[in-house]
């Protein structure tokens, strides 16, 4: 029946949006498909209505008028007559990819949309892979933009590359622990600092977590990144950058998400598979993924509503005094 | 005087306090309700008995088995879908069936109705009717619909009456219409023309300004067309796949004939199989026709011969979006580098989605198996790249599984 689908359809899938469409494209075909599979079920049965009508009914002695109640059938709720049982969804998207960039986008049907802000809230890391060029630089930062700048790259070695690299992600390193205004004068605060699992849990610049060289073959190179907080102009821009320090120029030919919280490439659901079966097994695959992780987020520590001393007392700057920090291995590792 | 069943649904509707009225005045009150009102509405409510009822439900045009004799459960569901509109709701479009409005002038000189504390006997306390009544205006066919024999016909034969009330002044004709007297011959011409029971339906749903075409005219026009030497399954053809073609008139028939037949300069064969495989032509604007033209002979390159050849094979692509056109194009040309002579030969390339051809162009790259030139090796025709399912691209073209494609999709 229409309504226990309906019912299935509530919680969060990762979806695989590919180069070239538009997020919001992406979401309005799959609210489509959803419909189309919710109207395609089993039609109502014929409904029926009571009418008293009036006739001649055999009486004790002689005939006589009396109301009989008969059950006729009604076209009022027929489909022909009122249209399709369903006309829209509710359909939500998690962070957001721009044109050029793909990998996996998370989609929340129906209840399942408070649980997009939850996982907004848990502050999570994404991966993305990010393939660049060098040799030159355009004003956009991508590879059919207009060209500014063509420079030589033959001086360039993996090992600087690797020094780059890695200087870029001991300042983000500063920097996350910084953005999560924890006081490290405490024990506990230097501990997790040690293990390298602290990260913001309000707003702030991007941050990479941890960012390496996948493959280098000049002038193309690809890198990982685990970031937060970012878009994906930003990655562009570290590219650019990272040709800069490297005295040359470079530009971002490719930007894939690769995780976004806990779903993975492999949880994502391509083109051919957005109907409303698959979308159902999703949600049911990731459900109690979904809520186990978000339970470990809440009971880690606070999120940044959450009213303060409830947890262990600080005495850090940043909003209130509550606990900000949180466990990136755990959470983010899936 | 005793009422008969025949007389009291037909003015069940009124609202007025007439309706409690006592057997002493039920002759002349009667009398002059039911004349005004088959004054004030010509072809009305026809709820003649409870006969009624019980008959048309199950004789229908269509073999729907949804509507079948089996006893169901009764639902109490009385009446709730016609009370529930009252008229202050209606800030869209009305229909107005308008049944009401001569019934209260002539009321005003009657005796005065009794006060409802007056007791009446058992018999004329079962002839009260006192059904709500209809809403006079309403944004929505369904709160008439169990009232007129006409929309239940039109529903039984298939007609979505949802889309329709979308037009007002189309919901309006229809609840003004007689299945009978107009209908009914209309749909016998339909069905001459050989039109299928089952898809009278979906023709009305689309076509609903036919009712109020001049049978003549419509007639006239088919003569035309068959003076035009198409066959009568042909006809039957385009009136299907365009509705609205029978509403153009003769002349405009004839320019938009002699137009295809002035630009393409195609054989009058070929205009004709053309113009049956694609009515919408006949029906829809030019301007995007002419524009298209433009785009195949200036932009892409193409010359007359070619475009006449491949709009014969796809006559959708007379039709088709010029953004979309100049995409697939730009893509197969440039970046497939597949000359103009073989996508000639394959117009399918451009009835096809940008992002089909893409994917499938990677894979088949990725593989090493991009061959497009028909003098190599190991080649690969444009029809079978875009027109084939996914499972059978993969095994016979790519010979590669569904899983290697879709592993290979998220890596793009």
């Amino acid at each position: 029946m229409g309504s226990a689908s309906l019912a299935r359809l509530n919680g969060v899938f990762a979806a695989y949006k590919p180069p070239g469409l538009h997020w919001k494209h992406l979401r309005d075909t799959v609210e489509l498909q959803l419909l189309k599979g919710l109207n395609a079920g089993k039609p109502r049965a014929p409904e029926q209505r009571v009418r008293f009508l009036l006739g001649r009914v055999e009486g004790s002695e002689e005939k006589e008028l009396s109301l009989t109640a008969t059950s006729v059938p009604t076209l009022t709720n027929h489909p022909l007559v009122c249209g399709p049982a369903f006309t829209s969804l509710k359909v939500g998207v998690g962070h957001r990819l721009d044109v050029r960039a793909s990998g996996v986008l998370v989609l929340g049907v129906g209840h399942g949309r408070s649980l997009l802000t939850d996982m907004y809230n848990a502050h999570l890391t994404k991966d993305y892979t990010v393939r660049g060029l060098l040799g030159k630089a355009t004003d956009d930062f991508c590879e059919d933009g207009r060209l500014v700048e063509k420079t030589t790259y033959d001086h360039v070695t993996r090992e600087q590359l690797d020094r780059v690299l890695a200087l870029i992600q001991g300042s983000h390193q500063k920097a996350l622990v910084m953005h999560s205004s924890l006081d490290l004068q405490t024990q506990e605060a230097y501990e997790m600092a040690v293990r390298g699992l602290i990260r913001p849990m309000s707003k702030s610049p991007m941050l990479i977590a941890g960012i390496r060289c996948l493959h280098f073959a000049p002038p193309e190179f690809l890198l990982e990144v685990q970031c937060m907080h970012e878009t994906q102009k930003h990655l562009r821009r570290l590219v650019h950058e990272i040709g800069l320090e490297l005295k040359t120029t470079a530009v971002c030919t490719r930007v894939q998400r690769t995780r976004d919280g806990f779903f993975t490439l492999d949880d994502a659901l391509l083109r051919t598979q957005w109907d409303l079966h698959s979308i159902q097994d999703a949600i049911r695959a990731a459900g109690p993924r979904v809520a186990a992780e978000l339970e470990k987020s809440l009971s880690l520590g606070l999120g940044p509503q959450q009213p303060p001393g409830a947890g262990p007392q600080w005495d850090g700057e940043g909003p209130g005094s509550a606990f900000n920090g949180r466990t990136l291995g755990e959470a983010a590792g899936g | 005087m005793a009422l008969t069943a025949q007389q009291i649904p037909r003015w069940f509707s009124s609202i007025r306090l007439n309706s409690f009225i006592t057997a002493t005045q039920l002759g002349n009150h009667f009398q002059r309700p039911g004349k005004t009102l088959l004054r004030g509405f010509s072809a009305q409510p026809q709820m003649s008995s409870h006969n009624c009822f019980l008959q048309w439900g199950f004789k229908t045009y269509r073999t729907s088995s949804i509507w079948n004799n089996s006893s169901q459960s009764t639902k109490q569901e009385i009446n709730s879908a016609e009370s529930t509109v009252l008229p202050s709701v209606n800030e869209q479009p009305q229909k107005i069936p308008n049944f009401d409005s001569e019934l209260s002038l002539e009321g005003l000189d009657d005796v005065p109705p009794l006060s409802p504390l007056q007791p009446i006997s058992e018999e004329e306390a079962v002839q009260i009717i006192a059904a709500p009544p209809l809403p006079p205006a309403s944004f929505t066919l369904r709160d008439y619909v169990d009232h007129s024999e006409t929309l239940q016909k039109l529903v039984l034969l298939g007609v979505n009456l949802s889309k329709i009330e979308k037009h007002p002044d189309a919901a309006n004709l229809l609840l003004r219409l007689d299945f009978e007297k107009d209908i009914k011959q209309l749909l016998l011409f339909l069905k001459d023309l050989g039109i299928e029971d089952n898809q009278l339906g979906t023709f009305l749903t689309k076509n609903y300004a036919i009712f109020s075409e001049d049978l003549e005219n419509l007639k006239t026009r088919v003569a035309y067309l068959q003076s035009k030497n198409f066959s009568k399954a042909d006809i039957a053809q385009m009136v299907r796949n365009a509705p609205f073609l029978l509403n153009f008139s003769v002349e405009r028939l004839d320019n938009r004939l002699g137009f295809f037949q002035k630009e393409l300069e195609l054989s009058v064969k070929k205009t004709r199989d053309l113009v049956v495989r694609l009515p919408r032509l006949l029906t829809g604007s030019l301007e995007p026709v002419k524009e298209n033209m433009k785009v195949y002979r200036l932009e892409l390159g193409f010359k007359h011969n070619e475009i006449q050849h491949m709009i014969t094979k796809i006559p959708k692509m007379l039709t088709a979006n010029k953004r979309k056109l100049t995409e697939i194009f730009d893509y197969v040309h440039n970046v497939m580098s597949v000359p103009h002579h073989i996508i000639v030969r394959f117009p399918q390339v451009f009835n096809t989605r940008l992002f089909k051809v893409k994917e499938r162009h990677l894979f088949l790259t990725y593989l090493g198996r991009a061959q497009y030139d028909p003098a190599k090796p190991n080649y690969i025709s444009l029809d079978r790249l875009v027109s084939m399912p996914d499972e059978i691209f993969c095994e016979e073209i790519a010979k590669a599984s569904v899983q290697d494609f879709e592993r290979f999709l998220k890596t793009l």
